[in-house]
């Protein structure tokens, strides 16, 4: 580990009230902590939300966020999840210029982005492409020479891979008794 | 049984074993005040709304159980912001309620409407926004068990006024359901081992025992520790009055103006025992050279204090008393199994004679000249002497702060009352009415600084209408004296805005003004006499104006962002410390 700042996913079970987004950007923002996407959505028990936080840092800063977070009292659980141990998704809307000619190149690159065009106007179209973060960058990459106009991302949002969940039962149930 | 939420928040208060609150009624908590009159709560009207945080921190701080104040919205709660963080930033338990207009109305810019809960979110250890008059029995009990358990805080309960007002079937909670709040209080058995383990093998160790022993009621298991192991004792301005004083093992207070023996013992210590203290910049100096030679074993309550500023080689998550208590076991089992000679825990001998050394060339000085002008550290040596010794001493911030943390003995827990974290001028006279409501007692002594003095004297309206007859010292230099010796040591001697006037106000006359009894000081023989009276008068509160030596300065000093090997000894040494 050399210090850098870099980023990190946390996946954050809270309470599901009202005031627990501003807990919690806040405690972020009097910690000195960025952060880089926000994702919050109730889960299958509607008494708890899911925040899943990216957040630029060093690890033991991040040790230190994860700590403070923890102390607010309506967050229930954290989890770091490492990227090669996370299943990660994140949907972008972008629309991009499109001429006449330019048109069928876009539709295309979409193809191959198995992404989607939702809105078509006289000289632009909207593009919804889901997939991992990396994927997004790419295809941000490829139109900016059309021209982008505007662009959103949803922030990603991640669970843990049940590979490694079920290799972990496993191995509980093959130690010898 | 139908109540107002209202009676329901007076019956939730009763029911957690209030006795006393402190508060001023307004607008949107006029509701709550009106069921008061019929409660067996004692109220204490206070003239400003800091003054009633502050008390209920200094009755925490005395009493150990958690304050209660009582204040409506906007301005009553913007003004009691200042006592939240100051009890969040020492972790005193308190609990605030606070007025707010109509839950119908809240978002509209409505008369005395500010977010409170918004504002002092960063502030309290939790706090909520009641939106049902059915939730208020839950919200206190909750409110309490958050203020009180794992690192004691302050919370804050909002209260609608229109929710006030409401009806709600009275139900008492049989328990408490926060699933994201769950304190470790038991530390972990194998981390316990491990600090045994270092500890048999130091041969210059320190207990750095801070606030967490006094919150913890482990004073009695520091002792404890520190005898069986032979291990000296630094109790940090937090921790003033968890280790006594006059014991041997006790080398006082460490830091910025800490004694040259607390702050080279920690400098040169082989292993610092971390007790409920959290490596505030004020005991480390510069964090990269603080105590370099030393592993660190870390106990507190709050896992986030640990590796917040140094990594510990041993940390451990728990309650201080309940960690000590296994700590004294498992060192005394490993003691008994050792045979004497190579296998038995270092002689500490050296170390002693070593602190000893220290002790005797580097003691604290100041200089009584014959004829000159009074000097602040005999009024609070004199002060401290003849006093009863279970005194309960507070302080405001600044240079009187730390004469009286350095001068005064403290052999008893809970007899030390300050603002350490957050530096709040003005807590003194406040904190002090708290603390001598709790514990009637008791002698209180404010000491308190002139600048401190005149942002919060007015609350001693409130202790002679409220007959709660402290007493205060006040050590006047006609200067925001830290300020001015950090002007004069840092600043080339540029004074900017420091100067107050020794007699404006005259404190003699504004003392009678509030009802209490005045006494100006102006020689040293006369500061005997003076407290002499002042210990005898129990019947009003007792102003004592010492007019004292603008020139003299805090020392020993470690300079902000030093080093602790740069510490400053008072110039007065090189003439008079050698003996």
């Amino acid at each position: 580990m050399n210090g850098e700042p870099q980023h990190h996913i946390l996946s954050v079970l809270v309470e599901n009230k009202f005031g627990v987004l501003t807990r919690i950007a806040g405690l972020f923002a009097r910690r000195g902590f960025n952060i880089v996407s926000l994702a919050v959505s109730p889960t299958e028990d509607e008494r708890y939300s899911r925040m899943t936080i990216v957040v630029d840092a060093e690890s033991t800063s991040l040790e230190q966020v994860t700590k403070q977070l923890n102390k607010l009292v309506p967050v229930i659980k954290i989890v770091e999840l490492a990227p090669a141990e996370a299943v990660e998704r994140e949907l972008m809307l972008v629309t991009v210029k499109a001429t006449s000619e330019a048109r069928s190149q876009i539709t295309e690159l979409a193809a191959i982005f198995e992404a989607r065009i939702e809105d078509v106007g006289y000289d632009a179209l909207t593009i919804l492409v889901a997939g991992r973060p990396d994927k997004l960058d790419a295809m941000s990459d490829l139109l900016q020479p059309f021209g982008i106009v505007e662009l959103q991302r949803t922030g990603r949002i991640a669970l843990p891979k049940l590979a490694r969940r079920a290799a972990r039962l496993r191995a509980v149930k093959t130690r010898p008794a | 049984m139908k109540l107002t939420g209202a009676q329901a928040l007076i019956k939730s208060l009763e029911m957690e074993g209030t006795e006393v609150m402190f508060g001023l009624p307004g607008g949107a908590i006029l509701p709550v005040y009106d069921p008061l009159i019929d409660s067996s709560i004692r109220h204490i009207l206070v003239r400003h709304e800091q003054g009633a945080g502050h008390m209920a921190e200094g009755y925490a701080h005395a009493t150990g159980r958690p304050g209660v104040a009582m204040v409506t919205s906007g301005p009553a709660a913007t003004n009691i912001v200042t006592p939240l963080c100051d009890a969040y930033m020492d972790s005193i338990p308190i609990v605030v309620i606070t007025g707010q207009v109509a839950y119908s109305v809240i978002g509209s810019d409505a008369f005395q409407e500010c977010d409170t809960v918004g504002i002092t979110m960063p502030v309290t250890k939790h706090n909520w926004l009641v939106t049902d008059a059915q939730d208020i029995p839950r919200i206190v009990q909750e409110a309490f068990h958050v203020a009180t358990t794992g690192r004691p805080g302050p919370v804050l309960v909002d209260v609608p006024k229109d929710i006030a007002n409401q009806h709600m079937e009275w139900h008492w909670p049989d328990s408490i359901d926060l699933p994201g709040y769950k304190p470790t209080t038991k530390g972990h058995a194998k981390q316990i081992k491990d600090a045994a383990r270092l500890m048999a093998t130091a041969r210059r160790p320190v207990i750095y025992a801070g606030g967490g022993i006094l919150k913890a009621r482990a004073a009695e298991t520091l002792r404890e520790l520190a005898e069986l192991t032979g291990f000296p004792v630094v109790t940090t301005l937090m921790a003033r009055g968890a280790f006594p004083d006059d014991h041997e093992l006790c080398l006082g207070m460490p830091g910025m103006h800490g004694n040259y023996t607390a702050v080279t013992a920690m400098q040169q210590s082989d292993l610092l025992v971390a007790l409920g203290s959290r490596f505030d910049d004020r005991v480390t100096g510069k964090v990269d050279t603080f105590a370099p030679g030393a592993k660190v074993i870390h106990v507190d309550i709050d896992p986030a204090e640990l590796g917040k500023v140094r990594r510990p080689d041993v940390p451990i998550v728990g309650d201080c008393r309940l960690v000590i208590e296994e700590m004294v076991k498992t060192v005394a089992a490993d003691r008994a199994k050792r045979a004497p000679g190579e296998d038995a825990w270092p002689s500490l001998d050296a170390w002693h004679a070593q602190l000893q050394d220290w002790k005797e060339r580097y003691p604290l000085v100041y200089q009584q000249e014959e004829g000159g002008p009074l000097k602040p550290q005999l009024c609070i040596d004199v002060l401290r002497d003849r006093s009863p010794d279970d005194t309960i001493v507070v302080a405001g911030v600044g240079q009187h702060q730390m004469w009286t943390s350095q001068r005064w003995k403290f052999n008893h827990p809970y007899t030390w009352v300050n603002s350490g974290g957050l530096g709040t001028m003005g807590f003194a006279v406040p904190a002090a009415i708290g603390a001598k409501v709790g514990k009637p007692e008791r002698t209180v002594w404010a000491v308190d600084g002139d600048g401190c003095f005149q942002m919060t004297a007015q609350e001693l309206v409130t202790a002679s209408a409220e007959r709660v007859p402290i007493k205060v010292a006040i050590l006047n230099n006609a200067y925001l004296g830290m300020v001015r010796q950090w002007q004069e040591l840092f600043y080339e001697e540029r004074y900017s805005e420091v100067y107050l006037s020794p007699d404006l106000p005259d404190y003699v006359k504004w003392a009678e003004a509030m009802g209490c009894v005045g006494i100006r000081v102006d020689a040293p023989e006369e500061v005997e006499p003076a407290i002499d009276k002042a210990n005898e008068i129990d019947d009003r509160p007792v102003v004592i104006d010492f007019r004292t030596d603008y020139r003299e300065k805090v020392y020993p000093m470690v300079p902000a962002g030093h080093s602790n090997d740069e510490i400053i000894l008072d110039p007065a040494h090189d003439t008079y410390g050698e003996r």
